[in-house]
């Protein structure tokens, strides 16, 4: 399967020119870029790992697609996300977020039922990916 | 003074609601009114009249206003304008004191504003332009239980508008059948379907079974997916015991949402968003019955004032216009309700129908939804009126495709990523939008479909709730 988080998961991989492009769109409105991965792909994950701190003073798109690709290098089985972040008051949170690396194979998630009385079932989503231990879930 | 407090009958004006020298208060909630006065009434004494019967003030004079400071409770009318190519009509700016409201009450508020007044036979109709709540009274209201950066951050989605459909046909379908809508658009690539403002609990669908099959249907499309998706459960009863027995249901079963129709009234509402916001549920408003009093321009209520209420009040999304689908909607007057719903702070904009600057003083911003008659085809034009935080619905748009309800969802996601990505490139959405979307249908067999099915549906009337500034023009060249 395909996981679609992030802003663009139903076009095609984005280039590393379009990448530049949307990375432009983000720093010419002061935000900051940061690049985060993961091995755990449950949507409630909400803290991926970061590589290193937000760029807050980094105003140039090449700057960034350099710490992507350094990340992609280190971590190329794992999933990498690029983050745009608005400090603007009322906004304060992530405005752009979209995935740049995935694992070569994605095995999905599995669904889990919890059977109730009256009928209710809870379901809960379960990454087939996390049944091997964190750093090895999606080597070959 | 002694004609002042003679019994009889007085004019409005003569009893200090005509107050053209006063200087609003920072405090001050004002109104904005379209008065069309009954032939022979002068607009000064109309626009005193509705400031005396939305206030303190009877049709006589009586003796027992001078046991309180009367002319701290009166509505005072400050400026009265006639509209620009209108002989008949007139903007009446009214000003009230906060000790006139109850803290935290729509119903108080609406039925001071919006009570008696509109039945009055000096006047042949009145319109509720637009108000301004004063920081301090704002300050006393919930506001939304989540709001929309809120919202995002729950549902792990960000940089785009979010994606919706509601169940067709809204009426007849058996749970189960209606759950199979719910998955293949929720596994297509929509982040969200909906239950119809008139899906409650009817003999064809008890509100139970259809929960159950519909997060049924949500857990497995977020399995297929990896995505967080949700259906609005509409949890709207004839009591708020029925309300709240179906609102805790569903946040049993784990879903992210609930939905309440505007019908349910606003006290009802209010409890609701109160019910969301201590149970970490969304809340979703239907604005089922507004065009009975929102879409006339001479008579009612401008939606402008009931979404300002409703962000008041506190829910999470509020439908409030597409400009390109198939119900009402003028482009500067729905931009004017998604400001009034979106922003921190408005100021005054006559050419979105906007009367007055609006401080909301860091109360979150409402969701607005767009739902009405609009397809993929139109993704360009809709990013471009309405933003980013939005959520567009198509119901026909997702379930008529050809090629199944699934198709339709994923036609619908491809067209929108496509042109987010589009835009954030720098280039201009009007004018390239049927580009970008043909090269986007190059990689997506779902979409070309789309594209070829509807690509060319408009829906081109003109509307009845414009502003006044486009309205002169438009009438000058006639």
């Amino acid at each position: 399967m395909r996981i679609t988080q992030g802003t663009f998961s139903y076009l095609p991989e984005l280039t590393d020119e379009e990448i530049t492009s949307q990375l432009g769109y983000a720093l010419g409105r002061g935000w900051a870029v940061s690049v985060e991965f993961t091995d755990d792909p449950h949507p409630r994950n909400n803290y991926w790992d970061m590589w290193g701190l937000p760029m807050f003073d980094l105003p140039d798109a090449a700057g960034v697609l350099h710490e992507i690709n350094e990340c992609r290098r280190a971590c190329p089985d794992r999933y990498i996300r690029v983050c745009a972040y608005d400090s603007r008051l009322g906004r304060q949170t992530v405005t752009l977020s979209f995935l740049v690396n995935r694992p070569a194979a994605e095995p999905g998630f599995r669904l889990g039922r919890q059977e109730g009385a009256d009928r209710r079932v809870r379901f809960t989503i379960h990454p087939y990916a996390l049944d091997r231990p964190a750093g090895t879930r999606y080597s070959p | 003074m002694t004609d002042r407090w003679s019994a009889g009958v007085l004019h409005y004006a003569e009893m200090g609601y005509w107050q053209p020298d006063y200087v609003p208060k920072p405090s001050d909630l004002l109104a904005a009114f379209r008065v069309t006065p009954q032939a022979g009434v002068p607009p000064e004494e109309a626009g005193a009249a509705v400031a005396g019967e939305s206030s303190t003030a009877t049709w006589t004079v009586v003796w027992t206003d001078r046991l309180t400071a009367y002319d701290h409770y009166q509505g005072k009318c400050y400026s009265v304008e006639p509209v620009p190519g209108r002989d008949d009509q007139y903007i009446a700016r009214v000003a009230y004191d906060l000790d006139l409201f109850e803290e935290g009450s729509i119903a108080n508020l609406s039925s001071s504003i919006i009570g008696n007044v509109f039945g009055f036979k000096a006047l042949r109709a009145l319109r509720l332009e637009d108000m301004r709540i004063p920081p301090h009274y704002a300050k006393t209201f919930q506001g939304p239980a989540h709001g929309i950066v809120m919202e995002r951050e729950y549902l792990n989605k960000f940089g785009r508008p979010l994606l919706g459909a509601t169940v067709k046909p809204k009426l007849g379908l058996s749970a189960r059948n209606y759950g199979r809508v719910v998955f293949e658009a929720l596994k297509g690539g929509l982040d969200f379907t909906k239950d119809d403002e008139n899906i409650n609990s009817q003999p064809f669908m008890r509100w139970r079974d259809r929960f159950l099959h519909c997060m049924e249907a949500v857990g497995k499309a977020q399995a297929e997916t990896g995505e967080i998706k949700g259906h609005y459960l509409n949890v709207t009863a004839a009591t708020m015991e029925d309300m709240y027995e179906r609102a805790e249901f569903a946040r049993e079963l784990g879903s992210v949402i609930v939905m309440v129709d505007l019908t349910a009234g606003y006290t009802a509402i209010q409890s609701m968003a109160r019910w969301a916001r201590r149970n970490g549920v969304l809340l979703h408003l239907h604005r089922a019955g507004h065009s009975t009093y929102t879409r006339q321009k001479e008579h009612g209520v401008s939606f402008r004032v009931i979404a300002k209420w409703m962000r008041l009040a506190g829910v999470d999304h509020l439908h409030a216009g597409t400009v390109v689908g198939k119900l009402e909607g003028d482009p500067g007057t729905v931009a004017g309700f998604y400001d009034t719903l979106r922003c921190h702070q408005a100021e005054p904009d006559p050419a979105k129908g906007l009367y007055f600057e609006q401080d909301w003083v860091s109360m979150p911003g409402v969701m607005p939804v767009a739902s009405g008659g609009i397809h993929a085809g139109q993704m360009h034009q809709l990013l471009h009126y309405l933003g980013e935080d939005v959520i567009l619905q198509f119901g026909g748009g997702t379930i008529g495709h050809p090629q199944g309800i699934a198709a339709g969802a994923t036609a619908n996601r491809v067209a929108l990523e496509a042109m987010v990505k589009a835009r954030n490139e720098g280039r201009h959405l009007l004018a390239e939008g049927p580009d970008i979307l043909r090269a986007a249908a190059k990689h997506s067999r779902e979409l070309d479909m789309a594209l070829s099915t509807w690509g060319d549906v408009t829906f081109d009337f003109e509307s009845t709730d414009t502003p006044d500034v486009t309205a002169v023009p438009t009438r000058g060249g006639a």
